[in-house]
């Protein structure tokens, strides 16, 4: 423990903290210029602007700090902590798809089975490396992607069964089982789910350097390794993305359903 | 001793989040007759259809489909036989054949290759299997949807508000057409109209509801006098 502690605390005494803490006072500098240029052109943002930038710099070390400590940690610690950032992301997924029947236990399912299936094969298959180092940061991209796809999965699909209710309905009436009656709207969501992703996919490297490719760069890496591994994130990105949200899809499409087959009403509030 | 009448409720209503939809509704509907529902709107009469096909669920009393509770049946074998046209024809983008066959199509299920013709021309909708359901009129979207549902040969027919959205010249067409097709397939048919002639024209009994509740029910020409 005390070493832990010793090590946590060595991140402190790093002397490259004195070089980044010169660098902040550059880029504070030229935020405050901003700041009092917003002041002179009258604009009323100086004092929203200057709370954001203190914000977002105590945020953002204290998120640094976190991950110090985590990068001391034991290895199957990891496992704890990309499992708590599920259960986390399952919270957030489910505001969006709130209304839905049964959401917190499709959204955590479908979360950890498509971002931990990924996690784990890429693991295996030597592409993420198994340390804390690694696991976390990648894991936690992924996650928190599979998140977002899952909530605009659930988002679609809840709007879909909303305003094709009386076609459901009708379909439900012939006699027809409810995962065929379901299947087109269930498809929507998905593919609506994966529209941004695929978008991504296809301006990698001329509409954006994306974050991983840019920090490898920066740290000396070959730049191709860093473009073939920015594209291995991707697309592991998109698989765990889609085996999320065609895993919610698929599970929410029962639970909209009551034992007797019928529709369940799913309360769609005025902001969708 | 009367023969088990095709279709029975009991005490049939439905209560949702405290609202009522429907209280205490016992009739019984013998083979081979209509029944039709009438009453102001909001009285309750589609929520007695939705009823009647188990799109929603009873809560309280219950519906015997031929003396047995319906609630034994598997629900997709109860909707089959007894079919529901619903207020809204709710057909799906696509031709007049896809969503008159909608119901094996979905179920994955052949297509009676003679009974789907027979159907379109009593419905007057041959020739029209590839027309895209967009450009069809509303007694033309009505029609398919009468054939969508009796491709499924039902034993009970239910109808809401069959003609209600139609201008009268397709109003008239669409309820000859079920005059006959209920003479010739000698069906057992539960129809709701806001029409009291309509009612009279068509049905052997009426229900009138009125704030979720019977009103009167008997033979038409005794309670539509
Ligand atoms: N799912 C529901 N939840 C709560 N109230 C409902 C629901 N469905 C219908 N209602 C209400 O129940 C009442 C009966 O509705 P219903 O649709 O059965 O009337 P109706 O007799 O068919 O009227 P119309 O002639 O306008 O079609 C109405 O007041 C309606 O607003
Ligand atoms: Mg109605």
């Amino acid at each position: 423990m005390d070493t832990v502690l010793e090590e946590f605390l060595e991140q402190f005494t790093d002397p490259v903290l004195l070089t980044g803490l010169a660098q902040v006072a550059v880029a504070a500098v030229l935020a405050a210029l901003v700041v009092g240029l917003s002041h002179l052109r009258g604009l009323t943002l100086e004092r929203e602007l200057a709370v954001a930038l203190v914000r977002g710099l105590v945020q953002i070390v204290a998120m640094g700090s976190i991950v110090g400590v985590l990068l001391t940690v034991d290895f199957v610690w990891s496992g704890v902590i990309l499992l708590g950032m599920m259960i986390g992301a399952t919270w957030i997924s489910k505001n969006r798809g709130e209304g839905l029947p049964g959401v917190v236990r499709v959204s955590f399912v479908a979360i950890v089975f498509g971002s931990g299936l990924v996690i784990v094969t890429m693991t295996l298959a030597g592409a993420i490396e198994a340390t804390v180092r690694n696991l976390v940061p990648v894991g936690s991209m992924i996650i928190a992607n599979a998140m977002q796809i899952n909530s605009l999965a659930l988002d679609r699909f809840k709007s879909e069964i909303a305003s094709n209710r009386a076609e459901i309905e009708a379909g439900l009436a012939l006699g027809a089982p409810p995962t065929a009656v379901i299947s087109r709207h269930v498809e929507t969501g998905v593919q609506a789910s994966l529209i941004p992703v695929i978008d991504s996919l296809k301006s990698l490297g001329w509409v954006w350097i994306p974050g991983i490719m840019a920090g490898m760069i920066l740290a000396g890496e070959n730049p191709i390794y860093a473009a073939l591994y920015q594209f291995v994130i991707m697309a592991m990105i998109f698989a765990a993305g889609g085996l999320t949200s065609m895993t919610s899809s698929l599970l929410i499409g029962k639970y909209v359903f009551t034992d007797a087959e019928q529709l369940r009403d799913v309360e769609t509030d005025s902001s969708s | 001793m009367t023969p088990t009448p095709k279709l029975e409720t009991r005490n049939l209503g439905r209560v949702v989040d405290g609202d009522r939809l429907l209280e205490d509704v016992s009739v019984s509907i013998p083979e081979s007759t209509v029944l039709v529902v009438v009453g102001p709107s909001g009285a309750g009469k589609s929520s007695f259809l939705r009823l009647l096909n188990r799109l929603d669920e009873p809560t309280e009393g219950t519906v015997l489909l031929e003396g047995e509770d319906y609630r034994n049946l598997p629900p997709r074998d109860l909707r089959k036989r007894v079919g529901l046209v619903p207020q809204d024809p709710a057909l799906v983008p696509g031709t007049v054949f896809e969503n008159v066959a909608r119901g094996p199509l979905l179920r994955d299920e052949s297509i009676d290759e003679t009974h789907l013709p027979e159907l379109l021309e009593r419905l007057g909708l041959t020739g029209y299997e590839d027309r895209d359901v967009e450009e069809l009129s509303g007694g033309e979207k009505q029609r398919v949807a009468i054939a969508r549902t009796l491709l499924n040969d039902p034993d009970v027919l239910l109808l809401d508000e069959p003609t209600s959205h139609l201008d009268s010249k397709a109003e008239e067409r669409v309820e000859a057409l079920l005059v006959d097709l209920i003479r010739e397939l000698d069906l057992t048919v539960v129809m709701v109209t806001h029409d009291e002639d309509q009612a009279r024209r068509i049905g052997d009994h009426v229900l009138i509801l009125r704030d979720d509740r019977v009103d009167r029910v008997g033979p038409v020409e005794e309670v539509l006098a």
